[in-house]
């Protein structure tokens, strides 16, 4: 039986929406009157979200090339619009993009009904984000969703080009085709860094090597947008030399991108070694590797939750 | 609208969401709620703690008090359980602790301190039912190629495990310090870790599981040492056949001999154990340690027996073999040479290998969390940690994880030991110093508290917890 979406105020204020698949976590930051109106408006744009996506799943699940027809619904077209620049590049369906694009979506119906200092909306570790100038966000930024536990910060200020973040790897809810533990991107907006993440964490990878356990995507997922394709189940311990060789390889396509202006900065992690791309200024993970800063643990002001 | 079939083989068609999922048998749709449990369509995510604590037969406390995965919240439904869990915490811990929450138990104000501990020092240790050798007393217990721990102490009819502590956490390699606290965490929350023993087995442990050793899932813990089991059944035995052996690495009994066989008139039977005699009926070291017959190496069991004595022994003489576990047994008769000869094990005889294998209880491992409250995370507590210890020597603060009781040790500082089955699910987290991160409550007085020098200018009321549900964690799944 179809469940309705879900809508309810979390006991500190935030709000959280579900519907099927998507779980979304969303504060808003300024006068309290622009709050309600915000979640007010969150909640009316998510009421349908989920079903006009659906109408569209057997195109958005099929490659996107340079002749891909267009999806309608405003969702589906910023999924289809954030993976074009990849589709020449690599193998990928807008799927790559959809937690990313739901969240923009709903951050968008937001601000356009409401003033606000600064918002968010986490979808299950994709975040779109609103900042005024001056303001910021700290993100802790984990490598496991399925333990707990930091292994960087970032500081995203109102200043920089940042409004998306999201983090792709073989242990969240999604496949990977490659081996990254967790890929954090930084960009533009939600849905590029999504893509973006998709793409680098399966280049993250050392193809052939006996260490990787692989096995078609459909084998667990009838309906997966990978199809036949071999996507990671399991990765033994790798030796440091093949652990940075696999990260090199990711690195390369992160840097690639970033020169590009596609993404601003990303974090590639892989069996307890980071590799960071760009502005360390606003990705910053080297400190919290080595110790927990002395407010580490009271810091959090977002948190990823899982890979998307 | 095209029409859909409700399964394809044995997929599921879920229907709670318009994404239609397809879902194999034993997998999860795309929201990871609903799966397909044995052809059924199930939602799986509200009543994970609750089920575990019921199918262990376990109290249930309050924690959950709506459809969905614990967010985060400190305090949940009417009658609070105020755990540690999420709380957070400050490092160094310089500041109060997060939560101080008075409230009153019968009358008297209590004072209860929350706060999660971060133990860079901290370890587990295990408790594997098993007879099997793992390996050498001292030898060191690998996860992932790295030392994370050794082999202890075999104690009555178990194996013990240390792992962690210091010099695995911060002193070894940064690999092995990573490995270490990764291994701790999942032992922690009750997830399975396989251990490898140098110049032993491999063996996978998880809290309130048996362990499978070698690839075996060991079923049995021991009924006793072989001594121990002939003097249970002796008197079942006795009349029955004219010599038992329980053969066991440790303790290997005989029945004719020993005092129980003596008892009830046992006639001497020549036989020979090889391996050093105890006492009267009681031989240690039969053989080497090993995964076969009473966790000695030795598949045969008549590898322990030397030539029976001619002036003693007589053709025909029966003798059951038999182990600690009753798993294992043989039954044989003497021929005209002295030399035991297999033959069926007499039907008035199996009732009593089946009273072995029936008295003997399920092999398990147990994981106890071992931590100390150090100076600094005592510091937020009160002004003056000494007296925090001192308190909780004189019981006027009882300390509990997560709500769990806990085992202080006597001695110096507050060091405690806790059965992690006995936590909520997932209550150990990590820093990437590396260490654990776990739940620790002090409960005491308010009167005390104010003597031991708390921060009583940071107590807050209990419902005030309650009403704003104070919140600590992201979306509720990590900090």
């Amino acid at each position: 039986m179809r469940e309705p979406p879900q809508h309810r105020r979390l006991s500190d204020g935030r709000l959280h929406l579900n519907d099927g698949p998507i779980d979304l976590i969303i504060e808003a930051f300024g006068a309290e009157v622009e709050i309600e109106r915000a979640y007010q408006a969150a909640g009316l744009r998510f009421q349908t979200l989920l079903d006009e996506l659906c109408s569209e799943l057997p195109l958005l699940r099929t490659q996107a090339t340079a002749n891909s027809l267009h999806p309608k619904g405003s969702v589906a077209r910023r999924m289809a619009d954030a993976v074009a620049p990849f589709a020449p590049e690599a193998y990928i369906t807008p799927m790559a993009a959809v937690a990313g694009s739901v969240a923009e979506e709903i951050l968008e119906a937001m601000t356009k009904a409401a003033t606000l200092n600064r918002a968010y909306v986490n979808n299950g570790g994709d975040i779109a984000l609103h900042l005024l100038p001056g303001e910021r966000f700290r993100v802790a930024i984990i490598d496991r969703p399925d333990q707990a536990g930091a292994f960087g910060r970032a500081e995203i200020t109102g200043d920089s080009d940042v409004r998306g973040v999201a983090t792709s790897g073989r242990h969240g809810r999604s496949f990977s085709l490659g081996i990254a533990d967790a890929v954090t991107v930084l960009a533009a907006s939600a849905s590029a860094a999504d893509a973006a993440a998709t793409i680098v964490a399966n280049a993250v990878d050392l193809p052939g090597h006996p260490a990787i356990r692989r096995a078609p995507a459909n084998a667990f997922d009838l309906q997966s947008d990978l199809g036949e394709k071999l996507v990671t189940r399991d990765v033994a311990s790798l030796n440091a030399d093949e652990v940075d060789a696999a990260l090199a390889r990711g690195w390369r396509e992160a840097e690639r991108l970033r020169q590009a202006g596609r993404i601003v900065a990303a974090a590639l992690h892989l069996q307890g070694e980071t590799f960071v791309c760009g502005a360390l200024s606003t990705l910053s993970c080297a400190p919290a590797k080595l110790s927990p800063p002395e407010d580490f643990p009271s810091c959090p002001a977002l948190i990823f939750a899982s890979a998307s | 609208m095209l029409e859909v079939a409700d399964r394809i083989d044995d997929k599921i068609r879920c229907d709670a969401c318009p994404v239609n999922c397809f879902i194999k048998p034993g997998m999860t749709g795309a929201c990871d709620r609903y799966a397909n449990h044995a052809g059924e369509l199930v939602r799986i995510d509200p009543h994970v703690l609750l089920e575990r604590t019921v199918s262990e037969g376990g109290k249930i406390v309050p924690f959950l008090d709506r459809p969905r995965e614990w967010n985060g919240d400190i305090v949940n439904g009417p009658s609070p359980v105020i755990t540690a869990i999420g709380a957070g915490t400050t490092y160094p811990d310089y500041k109060p602790a997060p939560f101080i929450v008075s409230s009153k138990i019968d009358g008297v104000d209590m004072v209860t301190v929350v706060t999660e501990g971060i133990y860079s020092y901290c370890g587990v240790k295990v408790k594997i039912d098993t007879d099997r050798h793992l390996g050498a007393e001292c030898a060191v217990v690998r996860a992932q190629g790295e030392p994370v721990g050794h082999v202890t102490t075999g104690e009555y009819g178990s194996q013990m495990l240390s792992l962690g502590g210091v010099n695995h956490l911060t002193h070894g390699g940064k690999k092995e310090g990573r490995v270490t606290c990764e291994t701790l965490l999942d032992l922690c929350n009750g997830k399975a870790v396989e251990l490898t023993v140098d110049g032993g087995v491999s063996v996978v442990v998880q809290a309130g599981r048996a362990p499978i050793i070698n690839g075996h899932a060991e079923e049995r813990m021991r009924v006793g040492c072989g001594s121990a089991t002939i003097g249970m059944f002796a008197k079942q035995w006795y009349g029955k056949v004219d010599e038992v052996v329980v053969v066991d690495d440790h303790i290997t009994g005989v029945l004719s001999e020993h005092q129980a066989g003596k008892v009830l008139g046992a006639r001497d039977t020549g036989v020979k154990i090889k391996g050093r005699r105890s006492t009267p009926g009681r031989y240690f070291h039969v053989a080497e340690p090993g995964s076969g017959w009473g966790g000695a190496a030795i598949t045969d069991p008549l590898d322990i027996l030397g030539p029976f004595n001619p002036k003693e022994a007589w053709p025909g003489l029966t003798m059951l073999m038999v182990s600690t576990t009753g798993e294992q047994h043989a039954y044989y008769e003497l021929d005209d040479q002295l030399r035991p000869i297999k033959t069926r094990l007499p039907e008035n005889l199996v009732e009593s290998v089946e009273r072995i294998r029936e008295n003997c209880e399920p092999a398990l491992c147990s994981v106890l969390f071992m931590g100390g409250a150090g100076g600094s995370l005592r510091a937020g507590v009160t002004e003056n940690p000494v007296r925090l210890t001192r308190s909780v020597r004189q019981a006027l603060t009882t300390v509990t994880a997560g709500g769990a009781p806990v085992t202080v040790w006597p001695g110096g500082g507050i060091t405690f030991m806790v059965d992690v089955t006995l936590l909520p699910e997932n209550a150990f987290g990590y820093v990437p110093t590396p260490a654990l991160v776990a739940p620790i409550e002090f409960t005491m007085r308010l009167d005390d508290y104010a003597a031991l020098g708390g921060h009583v200018d940071y107590i807050r009321p209990v419902e005030e917890i309650i009403g704003e549900r104070a919140n600590r964690l992201g979306d509720g799944t990590l900090r």
